[in-house]
C-alpha cells in the first residue's frame, strides 16, 4: 500500500448552537493515499463541502483529527496550505478580471518563483483551453469555462493534493468529458486528488476508491466494482400492459413473481449481446411492452443498498456563508 | 505533462512574501475598483452634486458669514470620503461571501493583506474623488488662503479621517452578511459629517444635538481642516486652539483606524 498523504479520524462538525445546532460529521475517518483519487459521494447536504473545508484548513472541527502529509489541517494549516489546492462547488474568480489576471494573480499569491510566473501561467491557459480567451475578462465567460479557469486557478501552486468540490456541476455532458480528461492528466503528473460528487458516473470514471457519505459519516468504501456489485448490475426494466402479461414475461424470464403488478425488472450485466438476448424471449411471449429500458444502478440504488434508505437531501440546501 | 507536474515545497514565509502579498493584493483591488464603472462615477459625482446643491441651493438660506462654499467644502470633501469607504465595505462582502475569501485563504498568502489591498484601493480611489471634488469647489469659488505647511497639515488629516474609515469600511464588510447591510454602512458615515459643524455651526442646532456634534469625531477634524486650509474664515479654529483641535482630530482618526484594524483582523479569524 503507498503512503497515506490524507488522514482524517473521527471528525466531527456541528453548525448552529442550542436548538438549531445540526451535527452534520459524526465521527468520519478516510485515508486518501499518494497519487490515489478518492471519489467522496453523498447527496445534497451529506457534509461533502463541509469534509473538504476542514481537510484545506478552512474549517476547524470540533472533534477528531486531520492531517496532510503528516501535518496537522489546524496546527500546521500554514504549511498545510503550501501542499493542498482547494476548487470549491463555487467558482472562486474574480469576475472583472480577466483569465490572464487572474491566473497571474493566484500564482504569485501562491509563491509561484518570480519568473516563472509568466510561463506557468501560459501553459495552464493551454492545458484548459482557454488561451484564445485569456484577454477577456472573466464576466464574458460562459459557465464551462469559467469552470476550467477555476480549476486552473486549483492548479497552478502544483498541489501534492487537489480538492476539488463537485467539479462538475453545471457542466454540459462534452464539458464534462474535457475536464475529467484533465483532471486524469493532473493525478497523472503525481497530485493525489480528493473529489466530491453527487453523480456515481463521475465517481466511475475518476476515482481509484469511492467513499459513501451518509449521517456524517463514511456508510460504505471501496472500488466502483466493488460498491456496484453490492449494489447489482444494470437492470433491463419492462412496463407491460397488465399483471397477466408481467406474468407470462417472468415465467420466461426465470425472474421471481415478486411485486409490483405490471412492471418487470431483470438484471443484466449490461452487454448487447445479454439485453438482445432477453428482449428476444420477452417478443418469443408476444407480448408488447408498454415501454422499457435498460437503467444503470444510480446513486439512489447505491444509497438504499448500501445505507438502507433513499439518497433523500439530508438538510434543506443552505448556501454556505 | 510537466504542465501538471507538482512542486517541490518551497521554503517558509519572509516579509518579502508579505510586501509581494500587499502589491498584489492591493493591485487586484485597485483594478476592481476602477472596473466598477458605476460605483466610480457615483463616488466622483455625487459629492460634487452635493456640493453644487449646498451652495447653490441651500447656501443662500445658510448664513455662516462667508460664502458658503468657502465653509461648507471641507465637510462635503469628508463626505466624499465616506461615499468610498462604502463601496470599500461591499467589496469586502462580496469577497466573504463569494468563495473569493476561501481561494485565498487555502493558498499560503499573507492572509490580512486582503483587507489590507481593500483599504488601500479606498485610500487610493478616494482621493482620485477628492481631487475632482477639490477641482469643481476651487471652481465655483472656494479660496485656500493656506500655506504650505497648512497644506500638509490638512491633506494629512484628511488622508487620516479616509484610512480611518476604509477600515472601519473594511470591518463592516467582514461583519455583515448581505450586500444591502454592506451598503448600509454609508448612512453611518454620512451621518456624522451631518452631525457636526461641517454644514451648520453647532451652536444652530438644539442644546441635546449640540453636545453630540461638540464631541463626534468629524467636529474637530472639520474646524482644525478649515483652520488650516482657510485660517480665519467662521468655524476655523485659530491660534493654541488650532494646535489642540488638530490634535484631538488625529487622536480621534488613529483611535478609530486602530480599533476597526484590530476588529477587523479578528473578524477575519473568526469567519474561519
Ligand atoms: N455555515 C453554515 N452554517 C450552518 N449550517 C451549515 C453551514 N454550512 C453548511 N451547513 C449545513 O451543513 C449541512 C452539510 O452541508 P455541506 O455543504 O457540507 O453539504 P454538501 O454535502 O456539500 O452538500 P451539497 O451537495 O449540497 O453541496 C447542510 O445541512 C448545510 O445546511
Ligand atoms: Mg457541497
Amino acid at each position: 500500500m503507498k503512503d497515506v498523504i490524507v488522514r482524517a479520524e473521527g471528525l466531527r462538525k456541528a453548525y448552529g448552537s442550542g436548538t438549531g445546532r445540526v451535527e452534520v460529521l459524526g465521527g468520519l475517518d478516510l485515508t486518501l493515499h499518494q497519487g490515489e483519487v478518492l471519489a467522496l459521494l453523498g447527496p445534497n447536504g451529506a457534509g461533502k463541502t463541509t469534509t473538504v473545508r476542514i481537510l484545506s484548513t478552512l474549517l476547524a472541527p470540533d472533534a477528531g483529527t486531520a492531517t496532510v502529509a503528516g501535518l496537522d489541517v489546524v496546527r500546521d494549516a500554514h504549511r498545510v496550505r503550501r501542499l493542498v489546492s482547494l476548487t470549491g462547488q463555487q467558482v472562486a474568480l474574480d469576475l472583472k478580471q480577466t483569465g490572464l489576471e487572474n491566473l497571474t494573480m493566484i500564482a504569485r499569491l501562491a509563491r509561484t518563483p518570480r519568473r516563472e510566473v509568466r510561463g506557468r501561467v501560459a501553459e495552464l491557459l493551454d492545458a484548459v483551453g482557454l488561451t484564445d480567451v485569456a484577454g477577456r475578462r472573466v464576466d464574458t465567460y460562459s459557465g464551462g469555462m469559467r469552470r476550467r479557469l477555476d480549476l486552473a486557478a486549483g492548479l497552478v501552486a502544483r498541489p501534492r493534493v487537489l480538492f476539488l468540490d463537485e467539479p462538475s456541476t453545471g457542466l454540459d455532458p462534452r464539458s464534462r468529458r474535457s475536464l475529467w480528461d484533465l483532471v486524469r492528466d493532473v493525478v497523472a503528473g503525481g497530485t493525489s486528488l480528493f473529489l466530491t460528487t453527487q453523480y456515481l458516473e463521475e465517481a466511475d470514471e475518476l476515482a481509484d476508491r469511492i467513499a459513501l457519505i451518509d449521517g456524517g459519516r463514511v456508510a460504505a468504501e471501496g472500488t466502483a466494482d466493488q460498491l456496484k456489485r453490492q449494489v447489482g448490475q444494470a437492470r433491463v426494466e419492462l412496463d407491460l400492459a397488465d399483471p397477466a402479461a408481467a406474468l407470462r414475461v417472468r415465467t420466461a424470464l426465470a425472474v421471481a413473481g415478486s411485486g409490483d403488478g405490471s412492471l418487470v425488472s431483470v438484471p443484466t450485466d449490461g452487454s448487447v449481446a445479454h439485453v438482445r438476448e432477453l428482449l428476444a424471449r420477452v417478443e418469443a411471449t408476444g407480448v408488447v411492452p408498454a415501454s422499457w429500458a435498460l437503467r444503470e444502478p444510480t446513486l439512489d440504488d447505491v444509497f438504499l443498498t448500501l445505507t438502507g434508505h433513499a439518497a433523500a437531501t439530508t438538510q434543506t440546501e443552505e448556501k454556505a456563508a | 505533462m510537466s504542465a501538471l507536474a507538482t512542486y517541490p515545497s518551497s521554503p517558509a514565509g519572509t516579509v518579502r512574501d508579505a510586501l509581494s502579498d500587499t502589491a498584489t493584493m492591493v493591485g487586484r483591488s485597485v483594478r476592481l475598483a476602477t472596473r466598477d464603472v458605476d460605483s466610480m462615477i457615483t463616488a466622483a459625482v455625487l459629492p460634487v452634486v452635493i456640493l453644487l446643491m449646498f451652495t447653490f441651493v441651500f447656501g443662500g438660506a445658510i448664513h455662516v458669514g462667508v460664502g458658503y462654499v468657502q465653509y461648507a467644502t471641507p465637510g462635503i470633501i469628508l463626505l466624499c470620503a465616506g461615499f468610498g469607504a462604502a463601496n470599500t465595505a461591499m467589496a469586502v462582502e462580496q469577497d466573504m461571501s463569494g468563495g473569493m475569501v476561501d481561494r485565498l485563504r487555502s493558498l499560503p498568502m499573507t492572509s490580512w493583506t486582503f483587507v489590507l489591498g481593500h483599504v488601500v484601493a479606498s485610500l487610493a480611489k478616494t482621493l482620485m474623488t477628492t481631487a475632482i471634488l477639490f477641482g469643481v469647489a476651487v471652481a465655483i469659488g472656494f479660496r485656500p488662503t493656506a500655506g504650505l505647511l497648512g497644506w500638509l497639515g490638512a491633506v494629512g488629516l484628511l488622508l487620516l479621517f479616509v484610512h480611518a474609515i476604509a477600515w472601519a469600511a473594511a470591518f463592516t464588510g467582514l461583519m455583515v452578511r448581505s450586500p444591502d447591510a454592506a451598503s448600509g454602512f454609508s448612512f453611518g458615515v454620512m451621518f456624522l459629517p451631518y452631525v457636526s459643524s461641517a454644514f451648520v455651526p453647532v451652536h444652530t442646532m438644539p442644546t441635546w444635538l449640540r453636545g453630540f456634534a461638540e464631541h463626534q469625531p468629524v467636529t474637530p477634524l472639520i474646524e482644525a481642516v478649515r483652520g488650516l486650509l482657510v485660517p480665519g474664515s467662521p468655524g476655523a479654529v485659530t491660534g493654541d486652539r488650532l494646535g489642540s483641535t488638530a490634535l484631538l482630530a488625529v487622536v480621534w482618526c488613529l483611535g478609530i483606524a486602530l480599533v476597526f484594524a484590530v476588529g477587523a483582523g479578528l473578524a477575519f479569524r473568526r469567519r474561519r
